[in-house]
Order: C-alpha cells, then structure tokens, then sequence
C-alpha cells in the first residue's frame, strides 16, 4: 500500500467516526494547552522577577582591593606578598575588555559639606560621568558629572537629602559649596533613590574621582564599578575583569570580582524548576490523553474487527494493517496537539492582555516537549491496539459483522 | 495442471477437550474455468473448505496447491500476496467498508495492492459500468440496495482479475429475484473464463452449476458433474 494512501485511508478512518475523533483530539489538545499555558505562565514570571533585577543593574561586576578568601602556601608569597591598590589606571584599562560596557572608579571618604552657615557631615564619592549609567541613578536638576571628570575639576553633584538639607528650598544649582577645605560649584541633584550596594544615595554628594584622591590624600580607589555588555555577557565580563587587573598588578590575582548577579541566579534557578514542575504536572494530562489514545484505538479495533478480516482476505499484510492503525492514531494525536497547540497560545494572549507586566510567552522548549510527548505517546500507545488488529484471525474477523 | 489440487486435507477444531473434524481426509481437484458449488447442511464444513481454498485459514495436515504450487507452507505475506493478486472473495453480507464510496470499495484491493491511482480510477470507472452501477458511484453502501451492494462485492472480487472468485452463500442475504441476478452475473464471469466456486445450501443454485461436491461432516460424500 502507498503511504499517501495509507494516510488517506488512516484520515477517512478517522473523520468517519467525528464524535470519537473529535473528542479525542479535545483530550489531547487540552493536555498540549495545559503545558504551554502553564510554562507561558511560569516562564513569564522567571523573565519578570529577572527583567525587574536587572532594573537595579544585574550586568554590574564589583572590584574590591585585596584577596578575600584562603590562599595556602605559596614561593611566591614568601618573597612578597604585597596587595596592589586599585587605580584609575585600572579602571580605564578594563574598558578594553571586549564584554565591558563602562566602567566607573570610586573613591569614598566622608567630609563636612558647609554652605551659608550649615554644616553636615557627607560621604564624598569620586568617580566619573559613567557611574549615573551605571548604577541607573538619575538626575533631577541640572546635570551629573562632566565627561572628562577625571580631571580634578571642582564641581559637585548632590544627594537629594542633602541638597534639602544644606539648600531647603533656595536653588542649588550654581551656588558654591565647601567640601573639608576646598570649594566646588553644585551643578546638579540626584533624583532620589533609596538604598542601595550599601550605600545611600541621598546622603552622598559626588566629585570627580580626581579631585576627590587630591582631598583625601590618596591616588587608590575604594571599588571600581563594571558594567558588561548585557546579562549573558556577565560571567565573561567576571573573567575579563580578574584576567585584566591580575595582568596589570604582576600576575597576581589580588583583587576581588563580585557580582549582583548571584542572588538574581538563585531567584532564575528557583523559578525555573518551578516552570519545569508546573509544566510536568500539565504533561500528566498528556500522558492520561495518550491512555484515551489507545482506548480509542481498542474501540476501534473492536468497532471494525469486519473491516479488518475483509482487508486480509483482499490481501493486506499485518504491516498494513498495522500501519494504517498507527497512522491514525498519530493523526488523532497530531491534530490534538495542532489545536493544543492554538489554544495554548490564545491561552498565553489572554495571560499577556490580563497582566501586561507579564512576558507570558510559553518557552519554546516546552512547545517543543509538549508537541513531541504529544505526538510519541499516540504513537506509543497506538501500537498495542495496532498489533491487536494485525493479529486478527481473518475467518474470526469476517464472521463479526 | 490442475487450478485448485487438495489432498488429504485435515482441519480439525478443539472446542473445549474434544476434537471437531471440520474437514477429514479431503480429495479435491478443481481445473481451470470451473463452476463449482459447495453444498451442505450447515456445520457440514463447507464454510471451511472455503476459507482454506481462499488462504484465509490452513489446514492441519495435507496439502494444497494452487497452479501448481504449493501454498500451505507460505508464510503469511506470501499469503497475502496469493490473496491479493489471484483470488476474489464475495460474502454472504457483502462485507462493504461503510464509510465508503461504492467506487472507493471496488479500488480497495487495487490500493492495498499499489496500483497508482490514474490506472485505479480508470479500472474502476470500467467495473462500474460493466456492472451497471455507474450512476452509484459516489453512493455509500447504506444508500446502495442489497443487490447493488452485492453487485459492488463482485466488481471489487474482480477488479483485480483474480483466477478463482469464491463466494460464500451470495444470494443469502438477498431475496430470490436479486439473487438469481446476482448468480447469472457470477455465471457470466465464469463464462469469460474465472474458476467460481460457489458455497450455497440452496439446491436451486446448486443445480446451476456445471458440478456440485456434497460435503457432510467434514467429508466429501458426492462429487457429480
């Protein structure tokens, strides 16, 4: 028998009893629906928690001076065993790493910030115009650091507390304010943020990196901010960074690379597994459709025993017999999984409409798993039933009516 | 050489913990061309004759050849094959695929045989006419009247012009007028050189044919030309 005839007899089979046919294919489509709603579901809240994380900067990469963790003996460090100090220099040079977007230096130190009679004690950042980027702060009046601040130039960006505090509601911008004994010209406010590394935001007033060595009678840097390419560039940008500044201090790896992109791993891990449970439990139901397969197929092995005995005595071999009932049910199972298939995605729409904030867009592994489970458990379960007709004794077959 | 050649056939069913011989000791030669009715009470195992005759089921010892060859050793394949290409089969209950076409039912055994589709549907087209059921092509056997049916049957046992039609009790389901048209159609293609064996317990078309083999108890008690 030719297989397009072999289909064609398995499709005539199967749209000839609609009600079971359509049926089944309702099982098997709402068991593909179910997963790829739920991993719609699961996934768009991985790529939500993730999408609000990297909104904090997740793609930043911290160097700090000095090894933490436990080194054993080592030749080397018998003879010397000096930690080199972070510079500027650094900083700069790890902008040729190929997975480093920007990097910004800092240099930290507190202060008194005078003006008009007021006084407060500040922390005092130096660093450079890349670290608003970075650290996606924003500006709320006048502008942030100039471009080439890394001269030492005197002018000032700051916190929103402390601008309420030390101008309360005069105007900030242009005025001179006194740092310990120097004096900078404010040229614009931070926006105000919260917390954050540590650090807050509102309390710091910012200089560049330059000047703020000169006041502080220091030329090392407190951390240096890294910002790779995008997420997946992160672990690389890691490296780099490590390779670049052990390169630059004598092959030495004195520095420590930190990431914010730890807790996130464990938040994408967690929700992970809880996508790939959700959607286990919705392939139950695909297996339980594989089951109403084959007791489709049985019925219908039953239903047409007559049909079955007359294609033997015209001659059929038990492979096309055989074949004709595995055909079918891998169509049953094919369209099942088709229209699982539309629905599931509507499904997805509906999610997406309802909850804009949420990417719920099933993974396409999980199309993928959904689709094949669908398609292999017809033809797993097909088979028993298939055999079962192959194996009919004609003169028992042609007596049923 | 003979068409059909049995010899010493035995088919022997065990119902329970006793042995029921269906067939004992079988001596049958059926030539080429032949009209050949098959008659007995029921359970005289003319029925079983049959089936072995059309490979559908194989006795339990003695042999069978058919033109000359030796078929009870083949393997079910083989079988099959045999089946396919050089015997028609036609039923008391007709045995018509519901969910098709009359034209569709006469181009089963081309399809199970592989024949394209151009050269079924023209072989087919040609059946229907020889037949007379043209006009009922597209109808399914539920919208066909039991002549009709019968009518398709025998196109689809011909279509692959077969050496030796079988027919097990054709007119049983039909009344006498329909039946009488349905033997002289079968007659007609054994006129046109077909081995047709017919398995009735009707003496009115027992007497039709050229020769009748009286079966009782599974022997063969009379075998007049």
């Amino acid at each position: 028998m030719r297989n397009a005839d072999l289909l064609r007899f398995a499709a005539g089979a199967a749209s000839g009893y609609p009600l079971r046919t359509s049926l089944m294919i309702l099982a098997m489509s709402i068991g593909v629906a179910a997963v790829v709603v739920l991993t719609a579901l699961g996934d768009g809240a991985r790529r939500y928690v993730v999408n609000e994380f990297s909104s904090l900067g997740a793609n930043l990469v911290i160097v700090l001076p000095g090894r933490s963790g436990t080194g054993g003996f080592n030749p080397a460090n018998a003879i010397t065993n000096t930690t080199r100090d972070l510079t500027v220099g650094d900083a700069k040079a790890l902008l040729r790493a190929p997975a480093v977007l920007r990097t910004a230096p800092i240099t930290i130190g507190t202060s008194e910030a005078t003006f008009s009679g007021k006084l407060r004690d500040v922390t005092v950042v130096g660093t450079t115009s890349d670290y608003i980027t970075i650290r996606r702060m924003a500006v709320a009046q006048g502008r942030f650091l100039p471009d080439d601040a890394a001269q030492a130039t005197s002018v000032a960006v700051l916190g929103a507390k402390i601008r309420e505090e030390l101008f309360g509601a005069e105007p900030a911008i242009g005025q001179m304010i006194r740092l310990g004994d120097r004096r900078f010209r404010v040229v614009g406010v931070l926006a105000q943020s919260g917390q954050g590394l540590g650090m807050n935001a509102d309390e710091i007033v910012v200089i560049p990196v330059a000047a703020a060595q000169a006041m502080f009678n220091t030329n090392t840097l407190f951390r240096i901010l890294v910002e790779a390419r995008n997420r997946p560039a992160l672990e690389e940008a890691r490296q780099q960074t490590l390779d670049s500044i052990k390169l630059r201090h004598g092959n030495e790896e004195d520095v420590t690379v930190i990431t914010q992109d730890a807790v996130l791993a464990t938040f994408d891990r967690i929700l992970s597994v809880l996508t790939l449970g959700v959607g286990g439990i919705a392939g139950i139901s695909l297996a339980v459709a594989g089951i109403l397969v084959m007791n489709v197929m049985l019925v219908a092995v039953t239903q047409r025993t007559g049909e079955i005995g007359l294609m033997k005595a015209l001659g059929a071999p038990a492979a096309t017999i055989r074949n004709a009932f595995l055909a079918e049910a891998v169509l049953l199972s094919i369209s099942g999984a088709f229209f699982g298939y539309l629905i599931g995605e509507a499904g997805a729409f509906i999610l997406r409409s309802l909850y804009p904030t949420l990417p719920a867009f099933p993974p396409n592994w999980a199309i993928i798993a959904a689709v094949g489970t669908s398609v292999s458990t017809g033809l797993l379960f097909g088979v028993m039933p298939a055999r079962r007709a192959a194996r009919l004794d004609p003169v028992l077959a042609l007596s049923k009516r | 050489m003979a068409l059909i050649e049995l010899s010493a056939i035995e088919r022997v069913f065990t119902l329970g913990d006793s042995e029921v011989h269906a067939l004992a000791a079988l001596d049958l030669i059926i030539e080429a061309g032949e009209y050949v009715a098959v008659m007995g009470a029921s359970g005289s195992g003319k029925s079983t004759l049959l089936n072995l005759l059309g490979l559908l089921d194989s006795p339990n010892a003695g042999c069978y050849r058919l033109e000359g060859r030796d078929v009870t050793t083949l393997t079910a394949d083989e079988q099959a094959q045999v089946r396919r290409e050089r015997i028609g089969f036609v039923f008391q209950s007709f045995h018509l695929v519901p969910r098709l076409t009359a034209a569709e039912n006469v181009a089963l055994p081309m399809m199970l045989a592989g024949v394209p589709e151009q050269d079924r549907a023209q072989r087919v087209a040609k059946a229907l006419k020889d037949f007379g059921l043209t006009e009922r092509a597209d109808h399914r056997p539920d919208q066909l009247s039991g002549g009709q049916r019968q009518r398709v049957a025998i196109a689809r046992a011909t279509i692959m012009r077969p050496a030796v039609i079988l027919a097990d009790e054709p007119t049983g389901n039909l009344d006498r007028a329909t039946g009488d048209e349905v033997i002289r159609l079968l007659e007609e293609l054994n006129a046109g050189g077909v081995t047709l064996v017919v398995v009735t317990h009707d003496a009115a078309i027992g007497a039709r044919a050229r020769r009748r083999v009286l079966m009782e108890d599974g022997h063969k008690v009379r075998d007049e030309s």
